[in-house]
């Protein structure tokens, strides 16, 4: 597929923050980007087959009441539930930035180690040490090469992206062995990590939610489902790095473009 | 019949509770003799459905479906009939 035919399609709903820059970033890279309402989508369902790359960018979800993310997650489910299961099945490339992480997390498509699960799997729980986060960090890249949405990224590169959000502490069931599947199945992608790439190890602010593992961003078992709290639309351009202006030489684009020149290569190579 | 249920969703023990912990300091600072603060979240729902048995059988697949994260929540509840 050449890269002008690519179509991504961007969900928001009330309190979606970050739709501009995730489609600017994704235009720039001369695809076409499209931003619907999630009305549009549950009216016109076919309107998604059209596309090649669904993603639900950050901000917040309908007030992000019950728990961040978990009412536009069961309501994409139960609404269009089979048609997000034929882009999955046909091996389109799902992401989720920051609140469209929790919506992964909560629709039970992410960490997906059996398909879509009815239940979530993992949560996304309140920082510790508490409270609303933004500020930049940086990730270790984990993935072996199969996610979709890094793969020309090195494993152990070390990238840099802002988080900002309240709850985004990756948790697993205590009870379940799901941690030796994740790391089985090579589905840890990005640990938050200090800037030298050593764990951060839990610690703040190198950690900046208290995640488990210190992890920052995972994928499916089949990499083309991906969620991250770090926001690569907010790294894409030079000038969105905080010291840029301090540089002798700023680089053109920050390190979120690999994010989406990884997912736009492995559509084009795909399809 | 109308149903009134009262859910409650709580962090499993276990959890860390950051809101609760924020809480307890800040009662502390107030000089309350303060061990442990825990928040959950208080829903309550009004329905219709045909009997006791399955506006229980209803609640319970709204706290696994929504209200409650398996992952990190607990729940309880309680359901009585109301007044139409």
């Amino acid at each position: 597929m050449k890269r002008g035919e690519i179509r991504v399609c961007i969900i928001r709903v009330g309190g979606t923050n970050c739709d501009a820059e995730t489609k600017r970033s994704f235009e720039d890279l001369g695809v076409k980007a499209s931003i619907y309402h999630v009305n549009e989508i549950f009216r016109k369902r076919e309107l998604l087959a059209e596309h090649q790359i669904l993603v639900f960018p950050g901000g917040f979800s309908y007030g992000d009441y019950v728990r961040a993310g978990a009412i536009l997650a069961k309501t994409i489910m139960a609404r269009i539930g089979a048609e997000i299961k034929a882009f999955i099945d046909e091996g389109k490339p799902i992401l989720g930035i920051c609140n469209g992480f929790q919506v992964l997390v909560e629709a039970g498509l992410l960490p997906g180690l059996n398909g879509i699960s009815q239940y979530p799997e993992a949560a996304l729980a309140t920082n510790v040490p508490s409270g609303y986060r933004c500020m930049w960090v940086y990730l270790r890249h984990e993935n072996s090469g199969k996610c979709a949405f890094t793969w020309l990224i090195p494993r152990g590169a070390v990238l840099r992206m802002p988080v900002a959000h309240a709850e985004g502490r990756f948790v697993l069931p205590k009870e379940k062995d799901l941690f030796n599947r994740l790391i089985g199945n090579d589905q840890i992608v990005f640990r938050y990590c200090c800037e030298n790439g050593e764990p951060a190890e839990g610690r703040f602010p190198a950690n900046p939610n208290g995640s488990f593992y210190d992890i920052a961003g995972i994928c499916n078992p089949d990499g083309t489902i991906f969620g991250l709290m770090p926001h690569p639309e907010r790294a894409y351009y030079y000038w969105q790095l905080p010291d840029w202006t301090r540089m002798k030489n700023p680089p053109r684009y920050g390190d979120g473009k690999l994010i989406f020149e990884s997912i736009i290569k492995y559509v084009m190579k795909k399809f | 019949m109308k149903y009134v249920a009262r859910i409650e969703v709580t962090l499993k023990p276990g959890h860390i509770d950051p809101e609760g912990e924020t809480t307890r300091n800040a009662l502390l600072e107030l000089n309350y003799p303060v061990k442990s603060v825990r928040v959950s979240k208080v829903y309550r729902i009004i329905f219709e459905t045909e009997s006791i048995e399955r506006a229980k059988a209803l609640v319970e697949e709204m706290c696994r479906r929504l209200l409650a994260n398996p992952v990190k929540d607990d729940y309880e509840y309680s359901v009585e009939e109301t007044e139409p």
